[in-house]
């Protein structure tokens, strides 16, 4: 019986078996941003402990820096502080630390990727829940707490339980106007926001093989929000391809080797699975959320849920959720005003979603009334976008166009909504509060949805506003 | 590293009706803007607890009679979302020592563990009952065992469960691992000697 990749990278990387039965698993490659590090680096300083791996750490900022401005001392003193923290750790532990005015700056989920350094068959940890995105290259890639990224630090080690692996199958073909993000984020209706818990998900299929490796990311990036702490897909040519010549990329005669290295982690034919899950791709339509979790989803076409004909454990949750949303019970998502319409975030700021977005958007305008924002992932993602004039078409359109960071996702820096506004949004999180307004409510949506929705001010089927859409361009 | 063996935790509760309760709710984004944890519990459930001119809610967690509660107890899901050790953070420097819930994210329990913060599940009808006894007396006493996990409210009791590598890390006070992966060390530099690194130019 073969393996699969997962219990491969597993079992090449467990260190030993603790005295409470978790593994010390060996972390190949450990990514740090400002907000989850600051107190593991203090934590470290208390208990007289070095950097025992620094060349197996990167650093970059992300979740705090200002969009609209290059600029410091930055004006909020907090973020200021959190900067300056990021460089000092880094500075004195040897740490590579990609900085503001690196060029390199940007989304860790991003930078790592167009670095080269997430590769196939290692292990990756950083505490970000994202970082699942990672998994994209067939590697195993963790979120984890403050005190793991001190266990990382002082050790390259952290204590972990095994996860189960559950295969999820996306096969046929998926209809023009359907993205990535629509099948994460039908995977994760179709699964809940809990069913993952204990699993990783090993996605495969005909759809994930003709997938780039942007659209793979983009996938792997939101199995937290299925419960799935982990999320990956096995590597193939695609990654290969994808990863050549990249900065930290293996060179010269070691590319070949460790080709052949991360060729031996896939996932072998016969291979056993804890669970295995069939979607048909021709039954995704465009996918938008109408509730206060990623799994309150629904595709463009449908109405809102009506709170008495759901299952009885649901109701509280839909009523919550219709509340907070302000949607009438069974109405259709299609037609709601929007105030904000924001394309960015580790989820989908990547040069491909900028590219189908700008290939729409030219001619159109955004409606009156909407601020629109278009957030590069990051510096080099902004280089290569301007490169090609995106940046123009946005902004004749009525975007802004912004410089790299986590911006509207989460809030953490000017980029925030206000009162109850309501954001179409391509970022992975809709919770209560997440844009930065304890009342303001987010619609999550694949870029070029957000490109309608700016468009007519409103909720919209891409395929309506923009005519036809050409399949993707794979 | 000597920490203490958490093999009983009695306090009294709070219940904190719904599922999913992100970590996000649990400690807002705008608050995470620290260096350290210090503070961190004056802003639990900020939103929950204030409306948007910072002025207090009528709510659970404003209510001075539940202002002792060490036990929280809630729904399904619980700490889903972000990895922010905020959250547990916030939780126990506001004074709580365990939650009961009907089912946590992995890496919520993960961060609580490592606090020695036990994350208990339970039924449905076990969360009923538990809100049930403290929203009717907040001054009714939970006691949770960690041997055998039995819940108990006066002469009731009540099963619950818990990955067993969490609970033998709580009751024999090895809950935080740092110890543990130091002895490890040799073992980690062979499997680095041993694992290709990144081409750190």
């Amino acid at each position: 019986m073969g393996k699969n990749l997962f219990e491969k990278v597993w079992g090449a990387h467990t260190v030993r078996e603790l005295s409470n039965g978790q593994t010390q698993l060996f972390v190949g490659t450990h990514l740090v941003h400002e907000v989850t590090s600051p107190q593991a680096f203090g934590m470290l300083k208390e208990l007289g402990l070095q950097v025992r791996y620094p060349e197996r750490t990167f650093a970059t900022v992300d979740h705090i820096v200002p969009t609209d401005e290059n600029k410091e001392p930055y004006s909020d003193e907090l973020a200021d502080a959190m900067i300056n923290a990021m460089r000092k750790n880094c500075k004195d532990t040897g740490i590579t630390f990609f900085d503001t005015h690196s060029g390199k700056q940007g989304i860790l989920h991003i930078v790592g990727p167009e670095q080269g350094i997430t590769q196939p068959g290692t292990t990756i940890a950083c505490g970000d829940s994202h970082t699942s995105t990672h998994g994209a290259f067939g590697a195993i890639a963790f979120g984890i707490g403050t005190t793991q990224i001190r266990d990382i630090l002082a050790t390259q080690t952290m204590a972990l339980n095994k996860l189960k692996v559950r295969r999820i199958n996306i096969d046929g073909e998926l209809a023009p106007g359907v993205y990535a993000k629509d099948v994460i984020l039908h995977i994760i209706r179709v699964l809940g926001v809990n069913g993952g818990t204990g699993f990783a998900y090993e996605y495969g299929g005909e759809v994930l093989d003709r997938f780039s490796m942007e659209e793979r990311m983009t996938v792997c990036n939101m199995s937290i929000e299925g419960g799935a702490r982990a999320g990956y897909v096995n590597p193939d040519a695609t990654t290969y391809a994808y990863l050549k010549g990249r900065p930290y990329a293996p060179k010269g005669p070691a590319w070949e080797e460790a080709v052949e290295n991360w060729k031996s982690f896939a996932s072998d034919e016969d291979c056993d699975y804890d669970d295995v899950v069939a979607i048909r791709a021709e039954d995704i339509a465009p996918t938008v959320t109408w509730g206060i979790n990623p799994g309150q989803a629904i595709f463009i076409d449908e109405n809102v849920p009506d709170p008495d004909q759901v299952p009885a454990d649901e109701k509280d949750s839909v009523l919550e959720a219709l509340e907070h949303m302000k949607f009438a019970p069974g109405t259709p998502i299609k037609g709601t005003k929007i105030d904000v319409a924001f394309i960015g975030s580790c989820t989908n700021a990547r040069i491909s979603d900028l590219k189908e977005a700008a290939k729409y958007i030219e001619g159109h305008h955004v409606a009156p009334n909407v601020k629109a924002l278009v957030v590069p992932g990051s510096q080099i993602v902004a280089k290569l976008a301007e490169e090609m004039g995106l940046d123009e078409i946005f902004t004749q359109a009525g975007f802004e166009w912004r410089r790299a960071g986590c911006s509207m996702c989460l809030a953490m820096n000017p980029d925030k909504l206000v009162g109850d506004q309501l954001c179409a949004s391509s970022s992975n999180r809709n919770f209560k509060g997440r844009q930065g307004s304890p009342t303001g409510r987010t619609i999550l949506m694949s870029p070029l949805m957000v490109a309608a929705a700016a468009v007519t001010g409103e909720i919209s089927d891409a395929r309506e506003v923009f005519g036809v859409i050409e399949p993707s361009g794979v | 590293m000597a920490l203490d063996k958490i093999t009983q935790i009695i306090g009294k509760g709070v219940y904190l009706a719904g599922d999913d309760i992100d970590t996000d709710r649990i400690i807002p984004a705008r608050y995470m803007k620290c260096i350290t944890f210090d503070g961190l519990g004056d802003y639990l459930f900020y939103d929950l607890r204030h409306n948007e001119d910072d002025t207090e809610k009528d709510h659970v967690f404003n209510d001075p009679i539940y202002s002792e509660a060490s036990i929280l107890i809630s729904g399904k899901n619980f700490g889903c979302g972000s990895s922010r050790e905020h959250a547990p953070q916030a939780l126990y420097r506001a004074g709580f020592r365990a939650i009961i819930t009907e089912g946590f994210a992995e890496i919520f329990f993960g961060n609580s563990t490592q606090l020695g913060m036990p994350c208990l599940t339970v039924k449905t009808e076990v969360i009923q009952k538990l809100s049930a006894a403290v929203s009717s007396n907040p001054e009714t006493v939970i006691s949770i065992n960690m041997d055998n996990l039995k819940i108990s409210i006066g002469d009731e009791q009540f099963d619950s469960t818990i990955k067993e590598g969490a609970r033998e890390s709580l009751i024999t006070g090895t809950w935080d691992p740092i110890g543990e992966l130091l002895e490890g060390v040799e073992d980690v530099d062979c499997m680095a000697a041993s694992l290709p690194n990144i081409d750190n130019q």
